[in-house]
């Protein structure tokens, strides 16, 4: 956990009011009240690509919120896959495991060609 | 790139393939990241004149100066840190991780039984789509017309007044029947308009070209003229040229629409061409003794410029 300041000194490019601003925006959301705000390594990742996003792909603050939407719904079902993963893999057996990895089954496709 | 390319050049180059392979917005793919790498620190290279100056003289390596990358924002949202950025209403806000089953019940379709494509339930037809020719007048003054659809049904549709030719007409229950007591999708009917002899249509506007005689132009007088609405009789002013605009208010599209998006009659421009057909006798022994006092060149503006 570092506070607002070490982090605006970490990465290049990055105002305190940029960041005060994507918070509001709720586009970052560091642990702590306004003025003792705390940002994980999640936050100060985020916050490094917000400001690739803008200033090297030159995706400005209009565009920038959908994006972010975009990825943040590509990462929850990116999430949610990796956890059903994990749920089969403790609910079905072996075997089963074997034959979903081995979709669609070889044998069908050829009786289907032949 | 070229070995003189400017700095912007060089910007410009590298911001379209870092929106191609910004490894964030290609999670899961290696190869993306890789190039990635590879592109920042070419970009990191020729944006650095000294440096640029020394791989050019072949003094350092394209990768030479490469440094790894740092931990990017995918290492953590894919993991359970991610959360807190989970979109707003998404399922996994109600779902701890554990209760795979609602996950599974989202999956196989429970949550999603109204969605179009799901297989339970009342079912919507699907829409057809037909397209229809209609004449020029016709879709200028709307009419009705007989559609024999290909099952053998035949619908009557209506053309609505200033109908465009591409415009869609929606029959609402005339398509394709549902499963299930699903209601029946509805039938999308694309009109085309043929276009006519001498009408043209310019948004609210017709134009037209209007012949009138050689006695017409010069001495003026009263003509019928054609509009879509039928025969409106227009004063010529005497002394008339070729290519003279008339303009008869109202006579144009009609107006349509309803309340707000009502629309006003537009106007019918004519263009007057002069029309000789055959001379008469008298013209030509007339034309052929005639001494003007002023002999017009009709081609003096030609003359000038040239």
């Amino acid at each position: 956990m570092i506070g607002i300041d070490i982090l605006i000194t970490r990465i290049s490019g990055l105002t305190q009011p940029d960041l005060e601003r994507w918070i509001d925006n709720d586009w970052v959301r560091p642990h702590g009240a306004s003025g003792a705000y705390q940002f994980q390594e999640i936050d100060v990742a985020r916050v490094q690509l917000i400001c690739e996003l803008r200033d090297e792909l030159c995706i400005d603050e209009e565009a920038l919120p959908v994006v972010l939407q975009l990825l943040d719904e590509l990462y929850a079902m990116r999430r949610q896959i990796h956890d059903l993963g994990d749920a089969l893999d403790r609910l079905i057996s072996r075997e089963f495991q074997r034959a979903l990895a081995q979709h669609p089954p070889q044998g069908k496709d050829d009786e289907n060609a032949s | 790139m070229a070995r003189d390319a400017s700095l912007e050049t060089i910007r410009s180059a590298y911001r379209k393939l870092a929106k191609r392979h910004h490894p964030d917005l290609n999670p899961g793919d290696a190869q993306a990241e890789e190039r990635f790498k590879h592109l920042a620190s070419a970009h990191q290279l020729l944006s650095d004149p000294v440096k640029r100056a020394r791989f050019d003289s072949g003094e350092i390596d394209a990768t030479g100066q490469e440094k790894p990358r740092p931990t990017s924002y995918r290492d953590y949202a894919d993991g359970h840190a991610g959360r807190r950025y989970a979109p707003a209403g998404a399922a996994e806000d109600a779902w701890d991780g554990q209760d795979i089953g609602d996950m599974f019940s989202s999956m196989f379709g429970a949550g999603r039984t109204s969605r179009a494509g799901s297989r339970r339930g009342p079912r919507r037809g699907q829409d057809q789509h037909f397209t229809l020719t209609a004449q020029f007048l016709d879709a200028i003054n709307g009419t009705t017309t007989r559609l024999t659809l290909p099952d053998g049904r035949t619908l009557d549709v209506r053309i609505p007044p200033a109908t465009s030719d591409g415009d869609t007409l929606r029959l609402r229950g005339q398509g394709e029947p549902g499963d299930d007591d699903g209601a029946r999708g509805d039938a999308l009917i694309e009109i085309h308009v043929a276009p006519h002899a001498f009408f043209r249509r310019d948004g609210a506007d017709i134009r037209l070209d209007l012949p009138v005689s050689l006695s017409e132009a010069v001495l003026g007088g009263q003509i019928d003229v054609p509009t879509p609405g039928g025969k409106v009789r227009m004063r010529i002013p005497a002394g008339s040229d070729s290519l003279t605009q008339l303009r008869l208010r109202g006579r144009g599209v009609p107006e349509h629409g309803k309340n707000a998006s009502k629309v006003a009659a537009g106007d019918l421009y004519a263009t007057l061409r002069v029309t000789l057909g055959t001379p008469d006798p008298a013209l030509v022994a007339f034309l052929r003794d005639w001494k003007p006092d002023l002999a017009p060149n009709p081609r003096h503006a030609m003359e000038s410029a040239a």
